[in-house]
C-alpha cells in the first residue's frame, strides 16, 4: 500500500492547518444547504403537475438512486479523501485532468453571478413586503388618474410590477437599456451579505448555515399549516398528485427527471468537493451521501406539498372571482338585485337568460369559468415565485406577513446554495496558491465577491433578465453534464475503481457494495451521456428563441416569441464552450510541459537517472502513473 | 286646468328624464356589497338625500348657484339599485349641459360617496370616470428605509470581522516570536547541559518533525 495513511500534502504546502468543521453539523447543514435551493421550490412542483402528479415521483426515485447518489459519492470521497478543491483534487488524480477542476471554478463564478441575481431580485421583493397594502396589489393611475397604466390593466397587477417596476423590461434583447439603480443596490447588498458570511471560509458559514438551512424548513412548516387551512388547498393537492401512469410513456419525463435530480443535488460545481476536503479524513462519507440526497428530495417533496395547497387556494379564488364578475354583469345588464344569483345558481340562471334574452346575453364580456383551467396555469422559476406566489399571497389574510415570511425563506435558500457556489471557487484558489501567502484569506474572499459583483451588473440593465435566461439554459446544464461525466469516469478509469474502493474503505470502514461498483463503472456515465446527448438535441432542436414581454405585441399579454440575433447565438455557443474547454487546454499544456521537461532533461543530463523532477515536485507521490503501487 | 298643467309638468318631467336621454346619467349602487349586513334599504328618502347631494354638487358650480333640489329628476329606479337622472335649470325645461354636471359630480365624488358610506367601486356613475386617489408615495420610500438598515448592519460586521481577523492575526505573529525565544534558550540549555536530543523536540510546544515521523512509517509496511 503505497499511501501513508496521513500524507496530508496540502497542510504541509499551506504552512497551516487546514481549516476544520467544527461539528458533523455544521458539515451536513452546508452541504443540506447548498443542494436544497431555489429549485426545490419552484422546478420540483412545477414538474411533478405536469409530469402526471404522483406517477412523476417514479422516475424520479430510479434517477436518485441510480445517478444522483452515485455521483454525489464520488463527489465528497474524492473531496474528503484528497483534502483539496476541485483544482487541487483533479491535479492529484491526474495533471492531465486539472481541466475538469479549472473548469468547475469557472462554471461556479458564472453560475454564482447570475445566481446571485436573482437572489437580488428576492431581496429586492422582500424589503418591498414590509408595507401595506403590498405594492403588487393595485396597477397605479395613469397621468390624468382617469384609469389605471395601460400597461397594467392590460396584464396584471403582479406582472407589471414584475415586469416594470423592478425588472423594467426592454422588448428586445438588443436594446439593452440602461441600470435600473434599484437592482444595483440590491445586489451589492446581496453580495455584501455572501461576502459577510464567506469571509473566512467555513469558519464564518459554519454559525451561519444554522439559520439559512433551517429556516427554510420552518417556514415552509409554517406555509404547509397555513396553506392546509386555506379553502381550495384540498383540490390543489389532488389535483397535483392525481398519478396519471401513461405519461410515464414520453421520454421527455424521464429525462427531466434524471436533470431535475442531477441539477437539484447541485453537482459538478465543486462545491461539495470544497465541503468535504474540511472534513476529517476518516469520516463515512456514504452514509452522509445517502442522507444528503434523502433529505434533499424529501424538501423537494415537503415544498411542492406547501407550494400547491397554496395554488390551489389561488386557483379556487381566481376560479370564484371569474364567476363573481360574470354574475356582477348579468345583473348589471338586467338590473338584478344585489346578490340575488349565487354561485350554484348561475349557470341555470344563464341558460335561462339566454334563452329569453340571447342577444344582450351575447354582448356581455363573459369568461368561461373552470377550475381546471386556473389549476392549469402552473408556472416554474421566477415566474411562480414572483408572479403566481405574489398573486395567491395577497389574497391571504395578513398578506404583508406571508409575502415577508415566503421572500425570507426563498433569500436564506438562495444564499446557503450561494455560500456552496462561492466556496467552490474560493477553496480551489487558496489551494492553488494564486495570491502571495501574507495576503489574509478575508482580501481574497473580498476580491473574489467583488469581481462577481461588477461581473453581474450587467445582469441589472434592462434586458438583464433575458441574458439570466441564456446563462441559465446554455452556460449551467451542458457543462454540469459534461464535467460530472469527466468526474465519474476520471475516478473509476483514471485514478482507479480499485484504488478509490481502498480509500473509501479506508475512510468509512467498510468497502462500497457491488451497487456502488456497478453505477460508479457503467449507470451513471450512461445515464449521463444519455441525458447528455438528449439534451444537446432538445437544445437545438428547434432555432433558438426567447419570450419577450413587449406591451405593444397583439396578443399582450402573451410573450412574444422571438429568435436570438447572430451575436447573442454566438455568445451562447461560447458560454456552453468556455467552462469545458479547460479539459483539453489542460490537458494539452500539461503534455507540452511534460514534453518540454524531458526534451530538456535529456539535452542536460543524458546519463543520469530518469527521474530528476522528483525533488522538484512533490506531489509525485500521489500521481497514478508512478510506479509506487 | 290644474290637472292639465300637472298632467303637462310630469310628462315634460318624464321627457327630460328618459333612460339614454340627453344629459342624462345613469347611476348604480351596491350597497349590500359595500356594507354587508348593515345595508340600509334604498327608499324615497335615500332618493331625496342622493337629489341634495346632486344639487349641492351644482351650487358649487359659478352660474349655477340657483340650483334647487326640485330641479333634480330622477326615473327608472330599479331593484338593482340604479337609475338615471337630469339637472334642469330652474325654468324646469331644458337639462343643464353633462359637461358641466359631469366635472361638479367628480369635484364633490369624495362627499357623495361619504353620504352614502359607499366608495368608488360600489357608486358608480355610468360615463363619469372618477378621479383616482393619488398613489401614497411617502416622501422616502418604505424599502429604501428598511434596505438602508440591513445594508448598514452588514458593513459594520464585515468590519468587525475584517478588524478581528487582523488582531487575532497580529496575536499569532506576537507568540511564535515568544515561543522562538524559548527556543533559543532551550537550545541554549541544551549546549550547556549536553542533554539528549530528544528533549528539545518535546520542548518545542509540541511540534511533531514531520521528517521524522513519515521516515518511520516508510519503514513499517515492510
Amino acid at each position: 500500500m503505497a499511501h501513508a495513511p496521513e500524507p496530508d500534502p496540502a497542510a504541509s504546502d499551506l504552512g497551516d492547518e487546514r481549516p476544520k468543521w467544527d461539528n458533523k453539523a455544521q458539515y451536513l447543514l452546508s452541504c443540506i444547504g447548498f443542494a436544497v435551493g431555489l429549485g426545490n421550490i419552484w422546478r420540483f412542483p412545477y414538474l411533478c403537475q405536469t409530469y402526471g402528479g404522483g406517477a412523476f415521483l417514479i422516475p424520479y426515485v430510479i434517477a436518485l438512486v441510480f445517478e444522483g447518489i452515485p455521483i454525489f459519492h464520488v463527489e465528497l470521497a474524492i473531496g474528503q479523501r484528497l483534502r483539496k478543491g476541485s483544482v487541487g483534487v483533479w491535479t492529484a488524480i491526474s495533471p492531465y485532468l486539472s481541466g475538469v477542476g479549472l473548469g468547475c471554478v469557472t462554471l461556479s463564478f458564472l453560475i454564482s453571478l447570475y445566481y446571485n441575481t436573482i437572489v437580488a431580485w428576492v431581496l429586492w421583493y422582500l424589503l418591498n413586503s414590509f408595507q401595506h397594502p403590498l405594492p403588487w396589489s393595485s396597477c397605479p393611475p395613469d397621468l390624468n388618474r382617469t384609469g389605471f397604466v395601460e400597461e397594467c390593466q392590460g396584464s396584471s397587477a403582479v406582472s407589471y410590477f414584475w415586469y416594470r417596476q423592478t425588472l423594467n423590461i426592454t422588448a428586445d434583447i438588443n436594446d439593452s437599456g440602461s441600470i435600473q439603480w434599484w437592482l444595483l443596490i440590491c445586489l451589492a447588498a446581496s453580495w455584501a451579505v455572501v461576502y459577510m458570511c464567506v469571509i473566512r471560509g467555513i469558519e464564518t458559514t459554519g454559525k451561519v448555515i444554522y439559520f439559512t438551512a433551517l429556516f427554510p424548513y420552518l417556514v415552509l412548516t409554517i406555509f404547509l399549516i397555513r396553506g392546509l387551512t386555506l379553502p381550495g388547498a384540498t383540490k390543489g393537492l389532488i389535483y397535483l398528485f392525481t398519478p396519471n401512469m401513461h405519461i410515464l410513456q414520453n421520454p421527455r419525463v424521464w429525462l427531466d427527471a434524471a436533470t431535475q435530480i442531477f441539477f437539484s443535488l447541485s453537482l459538478a460545481f465543486g462545491g461539495h468537493i470544497a465541503f468535504a476536503s474540511y472534513n476529517s479524513p476518516r469520516n463515512d462519507c456514504q452514509k452522509d451521501a445517502v442522507a444528503i440526497a434523502l433529505v434533499n428530495s424529501m424538501t423537494s417533496l415537503y415544498a411542492s406539498i406547501a407550494v400547491f395547497s397554496v395554488l390551489g387556494f389561488k386557483a379556487t379564488n381566481d376560479y370564484e372571482h371569474c364567476l363573481d364578475r360574470n354574475i356582477l354583469s348579468l345583473i348589471n345588464e338586467f338590473d338584478f338585485p344585489e346578490q340575488s344569483i349565487s354561485r350554484d345558481d348561475y349557470p341555470a340562471v344563464l341558460m335561462h337568460l339566454n334563452a329569453t334574452w340571447p342577444k344582450r346575453v351575447a354582448q356581455l364580456p363573459l369568461k368561461a369559468c373552470l377550475l381546471e383551467d386556473f389549476l392549469d396555469k402552473s408556472a416554474s422559476g421566477p415566474g411562480l415565485a414572483f408572479v403566481v406566489f405574489t398573486e395567491a399571497v395577497l389574497h391571504m389574510p395578513g398578506a404583508p406577513v406571508w409575502a415577508v415570511l415566503f421572500f425570507g425563506m426563498l433569500f436564506t435558500l438562495g444564499l446557503s446554495t450561494m455560500f456552496g457556489t462561492v466556496e467552490a471557487v474560493i477553496t480551489p484558489l487558496l489551494d492553488v496558491g494564486v495570491l502571495p501567502r501574507w495576503v489574509p484569506k478575508e482580501a481574497l474572499t473580498g476580491l473574489v465577491c467583488l469581481v462577481c459583483f461588477l461581473s453581474a451588473t450587467c445582469f441589472t440593465l434592462q434586458s438583464g433578465n433575458y441574458w439570466l435566461e441564456i446563462f441559465d439554459n446554455f452556460a449551467a446544464s451542458l457543462n454540469l453534464l459534461m464535467l460530472a461525466f469527466l468526474e465519474v469516469v476520471g475516478v473509476v478509469y483514471v485514478y482507479g475503481m480499485k484504488r478509490f474502493c481502498d480509500d473509501i474503505a479506508w475512510m468509512t470502514g467498510r468497502r462500497p457494495s457491488p451497487y456502488w461498483r456497478l453505477t460508479w463503472r457503467v449507470v451513471s456515465p450512461l445515464l449521463l451521456l444519455t441525458i447528455f446527448v438528449a439534451y444537446i438535441i432538445l437544445l437545438f432542436w428547434k432555432p433558438l428563441s426567447y419570450k419577450a414581454w413587449n406591451p405593444k405585441y397583439e396578443l399582450f399579454p402573451s410573450r412574444q416569441e422571438k429568435l436570438y440575433p447572430g451575436w447573442v447565438r454566438a455568445a451562447c455557443v461560447l458560454l456552453s464552450l468556455l467552462p469545458v474547454l479547460w479539459v483539453p487546454v489542460a490537458a494539452l499544456a500539461q503534455l507540452l510541459t511534460r514534453q518540454r521537461r524531458t526534451w530538456r532533461d535529456r539535452d542536460a543530463r543524458p546519463d543520469t537517472d530518469r527521474r530528476p523532477d522528483r525533488d522538484r515536485r512533490p506531489d509525485t507521490d500521489t500521481c497514478p502513473d508512478t510506479d509506487t503501487r | 286646468m290644474l290637472w292639465l298643467l300637472f298632467f303637462l309638468v310630469t310628462a315634460i318631467h318624464a321627457e327630460l328624464c328618459q333612460p339614454g336621454a340627453e344629459n342624462a346619467f345613469k347611476v348604480r349602487l351596491s350597497i349590500r356589497t359595500a356594507l354587508g349586513d348593515k345595508a340600509y334599504a334604498w327608499d324615497t328618502n335615500e332618493e331625496y338625500l342622493f337629489k341634495a347631494m346632486v344639487a349641492f354638487s351644482m351650487r358649487k358650480v359659478p352660474n349655477r348657484e340657483a340650483t334647487e333640489i326640485s330641479h333634480v329628476l330622477l326615473c327608472n329606479v330599479t331593484q338593482r339599485v340604479s337609475f338615471w337622472f337630469v339637472v334642469t335649470d330652474p325654468s324646469k325645461n331644458h337639462t343643464l349641459p353633462a359637461v358641466e354636471v359631469q366635472s361638479a359630480i367628480r369635484t364633490n365624488k369624495n362627499r357623495i360617496n361619504n353620504a352614502f358610506f359607499l366608495n368608488d367601486q360600489t357608486l358608480e356613475f355610468l360615463k363619469i370616470p372618477s378621479t383616482l386617489a393619488p398613489p401614497m408615495d411617502p416622501s422616502v420610500p418604505i424599502w429604501i428605509i428598511i434596505f438602508g438598515v440591513i445594508f448598514c448592519i452588514v458593513i459594520v460586521a464585515i468590519t468587525l470581522l475584517i478588524l478581528s481577523g487582523i488582531w487575532q492575526r497580529r496575536r499569532k505573529n506576537k507568540e511564535p516570536s515568544e515561543v522562538d525565544d524559548a527556543e533559543d534558550k532551550c537550545e541554549n540549555m541544551i549546549t550547556i547541559e549536553n542533554g539528549i536530543p530528544s528533549d528539545p523536540l518535546d520542548m518545542k510546544g509540541g511540534h511533531i518533525n514531520d521528517a521524522f515521523m513519515t521516515e518511520d512509517e516508510r519503514l513499517t509496511p515492510l
